[in-house]
């Protein structure tokens, strides 16, 4: 399966709901108050959450309201207005080799699959030929220091790594001093799993953020945040919080496989404009690709690219 | 963004008379209030409205009480249903059966299935004296039945050897054995993360349950899930048939919508919360706090009821008159205090809010206590009218002089002053917001980074 029908055979089956109540709602007929409530709802049940919802019916509204639209109409108009909003931030990551080397910090909640991430970019960046080093900065949860070692041998990318309960700041120290000395292209530094609203994990994260710094005042060049996209509308909270405290520069979403799909993000575009780097769909090294705000504004909606 | 429903409603209601029976038109009105704080609180959209129908029959007739406004009423209504919906009743694990009982984790990736099989591993190890086994099934993810090890030696519980290569049947089938001949109570079964819509891991997680018989399996998901909640559990509950759910992550800031969209859509109780990262963070699932945290506002509603018997209503609203105008004497903070004690004290009135146990650690950081608060009511009654009027004119000479009448010492008539700055400030932060209520301005008046996250602002 390509990734796009891979994508799409995930949003496909949440879409099915989104799409039934609207085809249900609007075959052939007018859209008329009722029938904009039910869009609405149809959109809070993908998370875009109820002010985005709101918000892009209205819009709808405006320019067919009492109209006779049928049900393709209706889906293509909302999926263009979500494209247009997801269009700007739909960036790649661009790795720039003459940092010697880029350094990518890796955050986000527990569980939201930053490990992973890394596994799957270190496969991406080294498939073009860079030379990727990982640090396994998630000294705390069990077995971790092993499960990014084992992304490692997989992607044949080297590991710099310390025992399980080591100083997170100090690893990441050591592995850019040893990322330089072996003239690695880019280094992903893995984190471990922090819920925003822990002060004491945050500082933690902001020490890792100083002590790269020491070394090399422009990095990390890249803080991504991972985000889950079976996520609700939580989703703000950890961007506003993440951004805050280590200056995200971007976002990855993953297991868009799922039936949920992260319609949050509509609105997060909107708020924080944060660039969607990739997005993750499954759990294999090869899983993760490039987010395409057409592509996923269309399966969002229940539309063929 | 998520103000109080409590606030909401108290502006649907403007303008209400406060007597008589709810009106049919107000309670609609309300319940769009509650719709929304629903929706952005993650319930899933068809729990929602089958919710507010509910609770829009139980309200349109209901007697507003004496001393309690119409939006308060409305929130209580909304409460208890949320806390029967949400299940009230405390069930444990079902251990029934010949030994060993096998306990199954399930659930989406990433959602804590392992931390979690190891926290109710060490539980049943303590508390219920237990002989537990835990054998990972993961054959997928990388590391994983390493973590599980090494969580067992954590938690100092035996975990099941490793046998690179066996698949996951397999593997159940081994540990059952195992736990049979090694004459084991309980066997944990931790298994791979899945989607739901994923045709053949479900065959295989539904093909584990058939060879280990289980007497729980328990869907692992995170608290902070959104919409899709309601597929997620539909789907496991209809594969494979659920027990129970675990909620996972709740020490975040989540307001946990999905429990009840679980809880609803598969009747099945929600058993235990995940509090934490660390073993021991596992809790008893607590409906009426779970609600509270759902509708934004901490345990309001058990606030209100204690505070509607005991505070006489026109010493509250001449107070908040007055914290309107940014006025705050200490004869207003003598009154607080005596308030607080009233309604339990500074103890009970945590208890009354989300993240309670994190609190008390702070409260007790704090050093504040209710002997404490015994102690500056003592402070400010021995002190004279002017002083208590304004504070300014008390220097060195009667700082000693009231600390030698109240038994304290000048450090604490210090601490209290202090206090006492910080508590006019923050009530002039009340007044410019505007909104007025005593329930507010109690809530304001912890001292700062005392408040929950979506405590009662
Ligand atoms: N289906 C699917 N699963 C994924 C995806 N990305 C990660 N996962 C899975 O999600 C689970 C958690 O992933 P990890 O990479 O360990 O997550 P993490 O953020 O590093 O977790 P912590 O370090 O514990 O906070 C694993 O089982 C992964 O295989 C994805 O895009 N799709
Ligand atoms: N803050 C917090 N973190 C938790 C809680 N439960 C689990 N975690 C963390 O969530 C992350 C994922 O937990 P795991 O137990 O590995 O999740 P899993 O469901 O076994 O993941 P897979 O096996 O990959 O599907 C880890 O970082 C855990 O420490 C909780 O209640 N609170
Ligand atoms: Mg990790
Ligand atoms: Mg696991």
């Amino acid at each position: 399966m390509s990734w796009f029908q891979k994508l799409k055979s995930g949003l496909s089956k949440s879409s099915t709901k989104i799409v039934s109540s609207i085809s249900s709602v609007i075959t052939k007929r007018k859209l008329d108050d009722e029938a904009l409530e039910e869009l609405e709802e149809a959109l809070i049940a993908a998370d875009l959450g109820p002010v985005t919802a709101a918000k892009l019916t209205a819009s709808l509204a405006k320019s067919r309201f009492d109209k006779e639209v049928t049900d393709e109409e209706v889906r293509g108009a909302l999926a263009e207005d979500i494209a247009i909003i997801l269009d700007p931030v739909a960036k790649p990551l661009e790795i720039d080799r003459s940092k010697g080397p880029h350094v990518v910090l890796v955050v986000g909640v527990n569980g939201s699959g930053k490990t992973t991430t890394i596994g799957k970019m270190a496969q991406h960046y080294s498939a073009q030929g860079l030379k990727v080093m990982l640090a396994a900065g998630d000294t705390f949860r069990a077995a971790a220091v092993e499960q990014l070692k084992i992304w490692g041998d997989r992607t044949g990318c080297k590991v710099v790594a310390r025992e399980t309960g080591a100083d997170a700041a100090g690893l990441a120290y050591d592995a850019i001093e040893s990322a330089r000395a072996e003239g690695a292209d880019l280094l992903l530094i893995d984190t471990a799993g922090r819920l925003h609203n822990k002060k004491d994990l945050m500082a933690e994260l902001e020490k890792v953020v100083r002590v790269i710094a020491k070394l090399d005042a422009s990095a990390p060049h890249n803080t991504l945040l991972v985000l889950d996209a079976t996520v609700g509308q939580n989703a703000h909270s950890q961007v506003e919080t993440f951004q805050s405290i280590v200056n995200v520069s971007g976002l990855v979403v993953t297991k868009l496989d799922g039936t949920a799909k992260g319609g949050v993000l509509v609105a997060l575009a909107e708020k924080f404009g944060l660039p969607v780097h990739a997005i993750g769909v499954g759990e294999t090294a090869d899983d993760l690709k490039p987010f395409e705000a057409d592509a996923y504004a269309k399966s969002l909606m229940g539309l063929a690219d | 963004m998520f103000d109080s429903l409590t606030s909401r409603l108290g502006s649907v209601f403007e303008g209400l008379k406060r007597r008589g029976a709810l009106k049919e038109a107000d309670v609609k009105e309300a319940m769009r209030e509650v719709r929304l704080a629903l929706l952005e609180a993650d319930v899933a959209l068809p729990v929602v409205k089958s919710f507010i129908k509910t609770v829009t029959d139980k309200a349109v007739g209901a007697e507003v009480l004496k001393s309690v406004t119409p939006g308060q009423q409305v929130v209580k209504i909304v409460n208890d249903a949320l806390v029967e919906m949400l299940g009230s009743e405390n069930t444990g694990l079902n251990l029934l059966g010949e030994p060993p009982v096998a306990i199954m984790m399930v659930g989406l990736q990433g959602s804590g299935k392992t931390t979690s099989t190891a926290k109710i591993a060490k539980r049943l190890t303590e508390k219920e004296r237990k002989k537990v086994m835990m054998a990972s099934l993961d054959v997928a993810r990388p590391a994983a039945q390493e973590q599980l090890a090494v969580l067992g030696e954590q938690v100092e519980v035996k975990t099941l050897p490793i046998v690179p290569g066996q698949q996951p049947v397999d593997i159940a089938k081994r540990a059952m054995q195992a736990a049979r001949l090694g004459g084991f109570d309980v066997v944990m079964l931790d298994t791979a993360g899945r989607l739901h819509i994923d045709d053949s891991l479900m065959d295989e997680v539904a093909a584990v349950k058939a060879a280990a018989g289980p007497s729980e399996t328990i869907l692992v998901a995170d608290a902070m899930t959104g919409q899709d909640a309601v597929t997620v559990a539909d789907s496991f509950h209809k594969r494979i048939g659920l027990s129970g759910i675990m909620l996972t992550r709740i020490d975040g800031d989540a307001r946990g919508g999905a429990a009840l969209s679980m809880r609803q859509v598969t009747d099945c109780p929600i058993k235990f919360l995940g509090t934490g990262e660390k073993m021991d963070e596992l809790e008893e699932f607590h409906a009426d706090r779970i609600a509270g945290r759902i509708l934004g506002m901490g345990d309001v509603v058990s606030l209100v009821e204690k505070a509607a018997e005991t505070i006489e209503q026109e010493e509250a609203e001449a107070l908040a008159k007055k914290m309107q105008k940014g006025e705050f004497d200490l004869d207003d903070m003598a009154k607080q205090l005596k308030q607080m004690r009233k309604m339990g004290g500074m103890e009970g009135l945590m208890g009354m809010l989300p993240g309670v146990g994190k609190m008390k650690q702070q409260m007790a950081g704090a050093n504040i206590d209710d002997k404490m608060i015994l102690r500056q009511e003592a402070i400010i009654s021995s002190m004279t009218k002017k002083e208590r009027q304004n504070p300014k004119v008390i220097h060195a000479s009667r700082k000693k002089r009231i600390a030698a009448g109240s038994g304290t010492s000048v450090q604490d008539v210090n601490k209290l002053l202090k206090q006492h700055l910080m508590m006019s400030k923050m009530m002039k932060k009340v007044s410019k917001l505007g909104k007025k209520g005593f329930m507010r301005s109690l809530g304001n008046m912890m001292p700062p980074n005392m408040m929950p996250p979506g405590g009662m602002r």
